[in-house]
């Protein structure tokens, strides 16, 4: 318990990404699955800049920062689905969208 | 050294109840703002990582201008506000057994890459190069070698700005 | 210029995104542009020809020079020590230049430059140029056939719907067809390559509103797409034979000098003959070929003459150090080579009798001839392939220019139906395709008779000491048919009576205006002069100066370790009068059967109809060899009918079958059981497998719920689970 381990970070990353898994295999909101991938995407941005510091390496942060501005336009796009999606059904629920159910 | 460590496990405790709460809570809005804190706690681990110019800018956008957007998706689809029953599918423990599943793979090959005192961080985690910053010397990467891909980041911001407006608008 | 030479291709390359950019606005549509471009690009291809003719010039020079040099300093060193051999050798170098050896003593570098296109895992992927003699020769004609081809099309395709598109391509063609030439890798040759093809798709294609002209693009493509499946597998075989290099000129040194295996070079260059087969219209691959006549005519003309169809035999010409060995051209008396080629002569020629769409003979003809050139090449005569490329070139462009200009005042291809007695509607028209014609059949002095001469010469001279006799025939048999095939054309064309639309007295045939007939003039001087570059010196004419004999092996033949010059199986033909004379006279004797038949009407008219094997014979070549049924109903046919009918009787007999086997033999050991055991057993067992049937169905049902989350679910499960399994093996 002295020093700091590369270790910790990822793991933590790991738990995360699980996490945001769970939430956009389990969640009925659109919403709600918008944010968990946030999640998902916060997870890989600790294990760049984990990598980054463990190398001394600028990269980490750059591509962190690339991924955040990725996930800005992702959050975007994606609610103005959504939004279109409402318009169009009075509903986000992510049941009542099955038109590939076979 | 051991500053450090507690301060990561707080955040990381943090964190995970949080991350937690925000895939299990019945409130959409409760939601919301379980997402900032665990934006604010990735953020402190950022600092932690002395990545600094990454967790301003983790607040900024994250905290700022993501979560409210996701704010105003869950009032603009009129989404009830309070206990909603229905946010979670009947058969979420298939997802949580993805999970599971999922975490158990990665949580094995990581310990049994990285193992635990295997790789420490180096002490001193900065990476700075110009000007003892390490702002700075971010800023002298992304300007410099990677130039290119900035660019293209920014026209990819332009692109789904103008898909979101034609996606979204009334006509 | 010469270091510069790399820009060429360039040029067209910009010129098509010009085109395509810019090209609607333009007062001609874009047109200008592409002939702009191509104009600067011939005047380049000459100043690079000339240059090239004082670099050759200069290395030669150099070589006399070294080797005097080499003899005084002999001579200081040991003055009076044997003056005898001394004086003999200085004769010898004194008459050198006049001499086989003279062409082959010097060492011309070609100008060879790379650029690093991207390097992986050690490997260099290069790109650049390789410019030497024969990349020089295809600079001139491809520049020149394209820009005849421009300034034709502005009036033949005029007032066309895809005007601009039409140019963008041309412009794409040429450019990808001279980056080709000048590729320094093959894998640049093999990116070019399928540029060509992809042009050759989209202009064959060019009014794709009509099915056949659509089926005939997909066709051509599909058909070259067999052949690269062999250009990828030799440049593979061949990078990995040459120690990892992708390197033409590399490769040819290590091939020339047997450092790499025989059996990787026979496995590599029967590779690439597939590609060669399908590329240059060789037996069996040819069948595209006369169906991209549906392109415009200008376009069958530039692919026939200039572009595509040469790639192969170029292709076969820069790897020639490879299939020289790989083939063992220059011990053996017969080869796969000479074999495609020699069969390809006879079987085209034989086609081109039975068509009746003018520019489908001489697309048959393309094929023959295609195959007068492979066969040189396998037999070892690598100049007199080149040459009759060269010679080829520029008759062949007239021809098809010329049979363009007639079906444009008739606006039909059909001799039989819409042509005739042409003669007096288009005298230019008529001159430049006699002369074009004389040239391909081979008459003295035109182009086609030195270049045919030399392949015959070259049948007759190399290989091992059984020699090539058997194309030696082949090739004068060949030169027959075409004679024939080539009168009947010239007959039905502008002979006779008109015909059809020829006939129309409210819109008589007019001659073509001046931006067809100048190309037609210019290819028909050329297709007059052009045999002169390559005068033979030996045999009967040995009275020919040094000066003028041989210029085309002089300047364009390689000369340096990566051609098989060096070795000592190589040798050129000399020029054999008896052959000229022969090949003459059988030539004519063509002309004069074909003239007797058509002119005159001798001979027996209707035999197809009153001899069974003369009706046979012409059915088998109406229905082309009956290859194009081989690949639709046969081996399309077996996979679409047979195989998937016999995949269906075993789902129908097989699987159901077993099921109701299984079926069945429930029921019977559910009787066993009733009259044994248990009437609620039965039940109970019917039931259940009804239910498990069901549930098992229903199971399988809830899988394709289309909600996505479920999808990704299982996506995630399944990544899991094989990372898992990846972790547990390693």
């Amino acid at each position: 318990m002295d020093d700091l381990l590369l270790n910790q970070f990822l793991l933590l990353g790991a738990v995360l990404f699980c996490v945001g898994v769970y939430g956009v295999l389990a969640r009925r909101n659109a919403v709600l699955v918008l944010m968990s991938i946030e999640l998902i995407l916060n997870s890989v941005n600790i294990n760049f800049i984990a990598f980054g510091a463990m190398h001394g390496n600028p990269a980490g942060a750059v591509f962190a920062l690339f991924i955040i501005a990725v996930a800005a336009a992702e959050v975007g796009v994606g609610l103005a689905i959504v939004l279109l999606i409402y318009r169009n059904r009075k509903s986000v629920d992510l049941n009542d969208i099955a038109e590939l159910k076979g | 050294m051991v500053a450090q460590n507690l301060f990561f496990y707080a955040f990381a405790a943090m964190i995970v109840f949080s991350a937690i709460r925000v895939v299990t809570t019945q409130n959409v809005v409760h939601a919301a703002l379980y997402l900032v804190a665990v934006l604010a706690g990735v953020g402190a681990q950022y600092i932690l990582l002395a990545a600094e110019f990454v967790a301003a800018t983790q607040v900024l956008v994250y905290i700022g201008a993501v979560v409210v957007l996701l704010l105003f998706g869950v009032m603009l689809t009129r989404t009830e506000i309070g206990r909603d029953q229905d946010l979670t599918h009947r058969n979420w423990p298939g997802g949580a057994a993805t999970a599971i599943l999922l975490l158990g793979v990665m949580a094995y090959t990581l310990i049994d890459e990285y193992g635990w005192s295997r790789t420490p961080l180096p002490a001193d985690t900065r990476i700075a190069s110009v000007n003892g910053s390490n702002t700075a010397t971010v800023s002298d990467s992304i300007f410099g070698q990677y130039l290119v891909p900035f660019e293209v980041i920014s026209v990819l911001l332009l692109a789904a700005l103008v898909g979101a407006i034609v996606l979204a608008r009334k006509d | 210029m010469l270091d510069n030479a790399w820009i060429i291709p360039l040029i067209p390359a910009a010129s098509f995104v010009l085109i395509l950019l810019f090209g609607k606005k333009m007062p001609k549509k874009g047109s200008e542009i592409g002939i702009a471009a191509l104009g600067v690009c011939f005047v380049l291809a000459l100043v690079t020809n000339v240059q090239w003719f004082s670099h050759v010039n200069d290395a030669e020079h150099a070589a006399e020079v070294h080797v005097s040099e080499g003899e005084h300093a002999e001579q200081a060193v040991a003055p009076h020590a044997d003056e005898t051999t001394d004086h003999g050798t200085a004769l010898e170098i004194a008459d050198a230049p006049s001499e086989e050896s003279a062409h082959t003593e010097f060492a011309v570098e070609p100008i060879h430059k790379s650029w690093t296109w991207w390097s992986n895992g050690g490997v260099n992927f290069s790109a650049g140029m390789l410019l030497d003699g024969p990349a020089v020769m295809m600079l001139f004609v491809v520049t020149l056939i394209s820009l005849l081809v421009h300034i034709y099309s502005t009036d033949y395709v005029n007032g066309d719907r895809r005007y601009t598109h039409y140019f963008a391509f041309l412009s794409l063609f040429t450019a990808s067809m001279l980056g080709l030439i000048m590729s320094e890798t093959t894998l640049q040759l093999l990116t070019c390559w399928e540029l060509v093809g992809l042009c050759s798709f989209a202009l064959i294609g060019h009014w794709w509103e009509e099915k056949p002209n659509s089926d005939a693009a997909l066709k051509a493509f599909i058909t070259n797409r067999v052949g690269d499946v062999g250009l990828i597998c030799g440049v593979i075989i061949l990078f990995f034979g040459a120690g990892q290099t992708f390197d033409i000129q590399t490769i040819n040194e290590m091939a020339v000098a047997g450092d790499i295996s025989h059996l990787v070079l026979l496995v590599a260059s029967c590779s690439l003959l597939a590609a060669v087969m399908s590329k240059s219209g060789q037996f069996i691959l040819h069948t595209w070929l006369p169906d991209a006549m549906a392109g415009p005519t200008p376009v069958s003309a530039l692919i026939h003459a200039a572009t595509m169809v040469v790639a192969g035999i170029y292709m076969v010409g820069r790897l020639y150090g490879v299939f020289f060995q790989g083939l063992s051209i220059g011990v053996s008396s017969v080869n796969l080579l000479a074999v495609v080629g020699g069969v390809t002569v006879l079987g085209g020629a034989g086609l081109a009798f039975v068509q009746n769409d003018i520019k489908k003979v001489l697309a048959y003809s393309t094929v023959s001839q295609l195959g007068y050139m492979v066969m040189a090449l396998g037999v070892g005569a690598w100049t007199a392939a080149f040459f009759h490329l060269f010679t080829h070139a520029m008759f062949k462009a007239g021809l098809f220019l010329g049979s363009g200009s007639v079906a444009h005042s008739v606006h039909s291809f059909d001799m039989k139906q819409d042509m005739g007695g042409m003669k007096k509607f288009m005298p230019k028209t008529y001159v430049t395709f006699l002369i074009c014609t004389g040239a391909l059949i081979g008459l003295f002095p035109l182009a086609g008779f030195w270049s045919k001469d030399e392949i015959l010469a070259g049948a007759s001279q190399l290989g091992g000491d059984g020699s090539y006799t058997a194309f030696l025939v082949v090739g004068t048999l060949g030169a027959l048919m075409t004679a024939a095939y080539m009168t009947r054309c010239v007959y039905l064309t502008f002979h006779g009576e008109p015909r059809g639309h020829a006939a129309d007295a409210a819109h008589p045939p007019h001659e073509s205006g001046p931006r067809i007939v100048v190309p037609l003039y210019i290819l028909g001087g050329l297709a007059m002069v052009a045999g002169l570059v390559n005068l033979p010196n030996s045999g009967a004419l040995s009275f020919i100066p040094d000066s003028l004999a041989l210029r085309f092996e002089h300047f364009y033949e390689p000369k340096g370790e990566y051609f098989p010059a060096v070795l000592s199986t190589f040798s050129h033909p000399e020029f054999d009068l008896g052959i000229a004379l022969v090949s003459t006279v059988i030539g004519l004797a063509g002309i004069g059967l074909a003239y007797a038949w058509y002119f005159r009407g001798m001979g027996p008219h209707g035999i197809t109809e009153r001899s069974k094997v003369a009706r046979a014979g012409h059915r088998v070549l109406v229905e082309k060899y009956y290859l194009d049924r081989l690949y639709t109903d046969i081996i399309v046919g077996s996979v679409k009918g047979p195989i998937a009918k016999a995949a269906y009787w075993l789902n129908q007999k097989g699987l159901d079958g077993v099921v109701n086997g299984a079926g069945a033999g429930a029921v019977a050991g559910g009787r066993w059981i009733y009259d044994h055991i248990d009437q609620g057993v039965i039940d109970g067992a019917v039931n259940g497998s009804g239910a498990a049937a069901e549930g098992s169905g229903q199971g399988l049902r809830q899988m394709q719920t289309g909600r996505v989350q479920q999808y990704a679910a299982l996506l995630f499960a399944g990544a899991a689970l094989l990372a898992g399994i990846f972790i547990v093996i390693i």
